[in-house]
């Protein structure tokens, strides 16, 4: 560079500031004095909301945050107190956690892995937060999971649905409440077979990557343990767009059910286009047409309207629930802000209370005391009904919901229906499955 | 000094003093303060990335600045750096060393093979050849490579890993023969907290490394053949020079570069995914460039610095922090403040960024470092002569 | 065989998208000399024209209904559409239904306001600058309108269906004397081909057969010769980008029912219309068409399951994979003029 305006004034200054730099008296090795990674100071203690806020799932990471800053309020006494007055641990009084205010820091992921890590990493040696949460992609949740277990702070997965979460990239400092692709399939089959019956042959579009396979995997073997066919397997590219060239196919390919492993827009594109193909008017095999999409979100629904009108999915919760938690969820939820949670909220928010409520009930704030509280901890009224996490995986078990399209909507949030809760004992696994297994939570890291 | 004029050495040496101290120049204020909580830099992986993204924006300097050739797949060098290393620590150990070097190797032997075949063609045909084969990477790395890349969940280090060089004690994150990378040392002083990472020191000297050889490289008869290339490459060939290898060694000097960087990257954070191959960090790597002042030396690490800075600090900002800072004023002041600067904080930092852009070009064609130039022409009394000595050379 | 028949429509609906876009980008390429990184936002813009005009047409008064309630338990609260009570229920749902194709009428004037705003106010200054600055500035003015945008609808898909009338299928598969449902199409599909196929003509017939598409041409070949004629070539360039944008702005509403609109589609079109422009040689109008129509074709025959089982993933590649031979067995791609951005 020509100019570079290098003042001898300048260098003295920079200098004098390095060398007092250099001859500070007080040096310390951090955090060295409390044994764990941020040890909160003072009176207050900081959450890291780590959510997507620009890219396609961006509408999704802010309803995430909108749930935390909820749970927030309530942990701190302000609001109606939501979940925590259904709550079966009652440890949480409102006055913070451990007496200490909770305060938070927002970031945004953009779904990306390398970016979502950027930002925890913020969250953690700047901010000096001692808990994440929030996300909306298996990627972004298992990157961010293994930093947490790095740095020593807790991690408390956002939406994330692969079953690599919590079976190959498990980690003892992660934790996942959201269910997985195998409990989809293990909910979605038995409601399949008594409405569909057992002799169907299905075609499946699967997103090609790791998530897509994995919901893939999982729904083509579920539907062959009910003897149904599965006719192809077509991997499709993410962010396709177009699908016409991949739905083309599937009349002519003598199968009568089309599987769509595909999440957000690609859901939505996906779907829209096998209609416009006339998928759902056709007759094959002498059977109606039918779709199915394995894992429904609100705002898939409200993004492919119409089209999903009778087309089956399944939620890890929805707000259409009847138990007196949902109830005090979704009214505290929808009078902030005028319209229901979403699937991905809930997680959010009911993950921050258990964060919560674990370290009151350990006493301490030290990850490792919260990997013990929460390991095999058993609660109900969070809206899933009674519901454990185990401590072999650290992955929630409750019960699924099997949700249609509703076929005549009466408002704007009435897309979906719950067709059936599917009881817990339905969808669960042994930790070693072979969908899950070459995991290892590891030890539990506390950090500096 | 060193074998640089004294200019030069100027240059460098501020890049060294910067690159040395930036972990207190980049907390100038108070940890606890409002502002601080904000605007504060200086954390160990926003100033990792500072100078990680400055050595890939030096590395893409050399090819763009020089040559005028513009790579719109420059990010694929980064990944498959990044690839190769974390391989080495599945494979060897959490040595660094030979991650970073097998980096620079892989990305250094692609780019002989993209450039080859990429730089039979000039203008915007060589910008798309080069985004082809970036995207074909991202696209593959993603998906049909799994087993090599791990796909979406991203490329990581697990305990079953055959990590044949790890002895028993060895440090269970990267480290370079036995220093740990996330190693680190907080000196408290008043108010502030600095933090001094054994990480963010190597890839500094990295950084410092990568800037000598940069102006070296821009000073040397290479760099002036290149810039003759830039100016009139049709005259070159009349002249019976045979341009080809100069440009080859242009891209591959700045394709290990970006390897260097995908290393360290990794090196830093042992994880790394298909995404960092994507066109937009492509993109990203161009902007930088143009933004800080393309062809100058110091430009393109101005511009990844700005940028970065507000990937990390401005998308941090929501509502509640706006208010925390405002609360002086009277409600509706602060209510009012807030509303206007919603829109560009927190979720909206994109907005923020295109803005930024489009103001850089419109008003400083020549970038951060025009800027810089005009600011100092205002400031200083007898710079003027000097100013105008920069206008005629922007090419530095 | 009825299985490549499909897959042949598939690749013209796929191409004519392609090709509408791209030549929108070459035209400005060709007249002005800009490397137009907003074009794609352009086309995304058209997109929510469409989705603007649907939403103008529900947008409702509020009547509550005490007799049922909202998810709060409060009455719930109906929305009537203005345009039912203005004109009638059975208009009004006419209107809501053709809502895409009624868009046209609107995006056509508004793009071309568009485009003359962004011409004059922005790209008019960046005619002599570097391509690199031109780049960054129209890439910078996508993420805006992106941003923009995504503040006023959200960042999920839109759902924009096509009249009712073009739900459903024609079964082509019958025309041609296949088995009934061989060979089914969305019509829609079919509306879109030929609305592209339209347009792609007037352009073109616009450039060949009127004066004023003469001395474009002419000032594309040779703008400064045609400058010492005493031509006003500014003026038209102006209008040059303003037909682009229209141009970019109508395959953007007619495309909106088959892709939902959402704030980033525009960046997910850029980078491929760019390879399709240079595929078919810079400042090549027939060319960027020519390209548009081949990429679209042969990614849907990569798509086809039969090749997929041959080369894994080759569906996701195809486009550069062909890009990258096109551009090193010929030097201007397709059909490219000698010079036009080569340095």
């Amino acid at each position: 560079m020509s100019k570079s305006n290098f003042t001898r004034r300048g260098v003295m200054k920079t200098g004098a500031v390095t060398s007092a730099g250099l001859m500070l008296p007080t040096y310390l090795r951090a955090e060295n004095h409390t044994g764990f990674t941020n040890a909160p100071q003072g009176d207050t203690v900081k959450f890291g909301f780590n959510v997507p806020q620009t890219g396609p799932y961006a509408d999704e990471g802010l309803d995430e945050l909108r749930a935390q800053e909820l749970a927030v309020e309530h942990l701190n006494g302000i609001g109606d107190g939501g979940m925590l007055n259904t709550f079966s641990s009652k440890v949480l009084d409102g006055t913070g956690v451990l007496g200490k205010k909770v305060e938070f820091v927002t970031g945004d992921t953009q779904t990306k892995s390398d970016v979502a890590r950027a930002s925890a990493q913020s969250m953690i040696q700047k901010d000096g937060c001692i808990m994440i949460t929030g996300g909306s992609s298996s990627g972004v949740a298992i990157a961010v999971q293994g930093l947490c277990q790095e740095a020593g702070v807790i991690f408390m997965a956002g939406l994330t649905h692969s079953n690599d979460t919590t079976g190959k990239d498990r980690k003892r400092n992660g934790f996942r409440h959201f269910f997985n692709a195998y409990m989809s399939a293990a909910a979605l089959t038995p409601v399949l077979e008594k409405v569909y019956g057992t002799d169907r042959r299905a075609y499946h579009l699967t997103a090609d990557y790791t998530w897509g396979w994995s919901q893939q995997e999982s729904m083509a073997a579920s539907t062959e343990a009910i003897g149904w066919e599965t006719v192809q397997n077509v991997l499709t590219p993410v962010g396709a767009g177009d699908f016409s060239s991949y739905i083309a196919p599937v009349l002519n390919s003598g199968a009568d059910i089309l599987v769509l492993n595909h999440y957000g827009g690609d859901m939505v594109n996906s779907l829209t286009q096998a209609i416009q193909f006339g998928l759902k008017d056709k007759q094959v095999n002498g059977k109606n047409f039918e779709i199915i999409v394995p894992l429904y979100s609100e705002l898939m629904a409200a993004g492919a309207g119409s089209n999903i009108q009778g087309v089956y999915g399944s939620m890890n919760w929805n707000w259409q629930l009847q138990d007196a938690g949902t109830a005090a969820f979704t009214k505290s939820f929808g009078e902030k802000y005028g319209f229901p949670p979403s699937g991905a909220a809930h997680s959010c928010y009911v993950q921050t209370l258990l964060y919560a409520d674990a370290v009151t009930r350990a006493g301490s704030f030290n990850p490792c005391a919260v990997v013990e509280a929460l390991e095999d901890f058993d609660f109900d009224g969070m809206g899933n009904g009674p519901t454990s996490y185990r401590g072999a995986d650290h992955q929630c078990f409750k019960d699924v919901l099997v949700m249609k399209g509703t076929e005549a909507p009466t408002s704007a949030y009435d897309t979906l229906e719950i067709v059936e809760v599917t009881p817990r004992a339905q969808v669960e696994y042994d930790s070693e499955h072979p969908m899950f297994a070459g995991g290892d939570l590891g030890a539990c890291n506390p950090g500096a | 000094m060193l074998g640089l004029n004294s200019r030069d050495f100027k240059l460098f040496a501020i890049v060294c003093i910067m690159a040395l101290v930036a972990p207190i120049l980049l907390n100038p204020f108070p940890t606890d303060s409002a502002l601080g909580q904000s605007f504060n830099a200086g954390y160990p992986a926003l100033m990792q990335r500072f100078v990680i993204f400055g050595i890939l924006a030096i590395g893409f300097n050399i090819l763009f600045g020089l040559t005028g050739y513009l790579s719109f797949g420059h990010a694929a060098f980064l990944g498959m750096g990044s690839y190769a290393a974390v391989w080495m620590f599945k494979l060897l150990s959490y040595n660094v060393l030979p991650a970073i070097v097998l980096s620079v190797i892989v990305a250094g032997i692609f780019a002989v093979v993209i450039g080859y075949v990429s730089l039979r063609r000039s203008g915007i045909y060589f910008s798309i050849l080069t985004l082809a084969f970036a995207q074909m990477s991202y696209q593959l790395a993603y998906s049909v490579f799994t087993p090599i890349t791990n796909g979406e969940t991203g490329l990581q280090v697990y305990n079953a890993d055959p990590q044949i060089l790890m002895s028993p004690g060895d440090p269970t994150s990267p480290h370079l023969f036995g220093i740990t990378m996330n190693g680190q040392t907080q000196v408290d002083m008043g108010g502030w907290s600095f933090v001094f990472q054994n990480g963010y020191y190597l890839a500094a000297l990295f950084l410092i490394a990568s800037f000598y050889l940069s102006i070296r490289i821009f000073r040397s008869p290479m760099g002036l053949m290149l810039r003759a290339i830039k100016s009139n490459q049709t005259r070159m060939s009349y002249v019976g020079l045979n341009t080809k290898p100069y440009m080859l060694a242009a891209f591959v000097i700045s394709g290990m570069y970006a390897g260097l960087a995908g290393g360290l990257l990794a090196a830093m954070d042992p994880l790394t995914g298909a995404e960092r191959m994507f066109w937009t960090a492509s993109g990203e790597i161009v902007v930088m460039a143009i933004l800080g002042g393309v062809g100058t030396l110091i430009g393109p690490v101005l511009g990844a610095g700005l940028i970065k800075y507000l990937e990390n600090i401005v998308s941090k900002i929501n509502d509640g922090i706006l208010h925390s800072w405002f609360s002086f004023l009277p409600d509706w002041l602060d209510n009012l403040l807030v509303t206007v600067i919603h829109p560009f904080i927190g979720k909206g930092w994109h907005l923020t960024l295109g803005l930024l852009f489009m103001a850089v070009v419109i008003f400083l064609p020549g970038g951060l470092v025009q800027g810089g130039q005009k600011i100092m022409g205002l400031f200083g009394r007898n710079k003027k002569s000097d100013a105008k000595d920069g206008a005629k050379t922007p090419a530095e | 065989m009825d299985a490549i028949i499909l897959q042949i429509l598939n690749g013209l609906d796929k191409g004519s998208a392609y090709a509408l876009i791209a030549l929108g980008l070459t035209l400005i390429f060709g007249t002005l000399g800009v490397v137009n990184f907003a074009h794609g936002a352009l086309f995304m813009v058209g997109a929510f024209v469409a989705v603007t005009v649907q939403k103008l047409f529900s947008l409702s008064y509020i009547e509550i209904d005490e007799t049922r309630t909202d998810f709060l338990g409060n009455p719930l609260k109906v929305e009537m559409p203005y345009i039912d009570h203005w004109f009638g229920s059975a208009t009004g749902a006419w209107m809501q239904d053709w809502s895409v194709p009624l868009s046209i009428l609107v995006v056509v004037p508004f793009m071309f306001l568009v485009g003359f705003v962004l011409e004059r106010g922005l790209i008019k200054h960046f005619y002599k600058r570097p391509h690199a600055d031109q780049i960054l500035v129209t890439f910078g003015l996508a993420i805006v309108i992106g941003e923009i945008i995504k503040a006023l609808y959200g960042a999920n898909p839109i759902q924009t269906p096509p009249p009712s009338a073009f739900l459903g299928t024609v079964d082509v598969g019958v025309m041609l004397g296949f088995e009934p449902n061989a060979i089914a199409y969305p019509t829609w599909r079919m509306v879109y081909f030929a609305f592209s196929a339209v347009i792609i003509a007037c352009v073109f017939a616009f450039l060949q057969f009127t004066t004023f598409g003469m001395v474009v041409r002419a000032g594309m070949a040779d703008r400064e010769t045609v400058g010492m004629l005493g031509i006003d070539i500014d003026k038209r360039f102006t209008f040059m980008f303003g037909l682009a944008a229209a141009v970019a702005g109508m395959a953007g509403v007619m495309y909106a029912p088959i892709l939902s609109p959402h704030y980033n589609i525009g960046m997910d079109f850029l980078v491929l219309s760019f390879v399709v422009v240079v595929v078919g040689g810079m400042g090549s109008l027939p060319g960027a068409v020519l390209a548009g129509f081949m990429l679209g074709i042969l990614q849907s025959f990569a798509s086809m399951n039969e090749v997929k089982a041959l080369i894994p993933g080759i569906d996701q590649i195809i486009i550069y994979l062909v890009a990258i031979i096109i551009l090193l067995t010929r030097p201007r791609g397709l059909m490219g003029r000698k010079g036009v951005m080569e340095e």
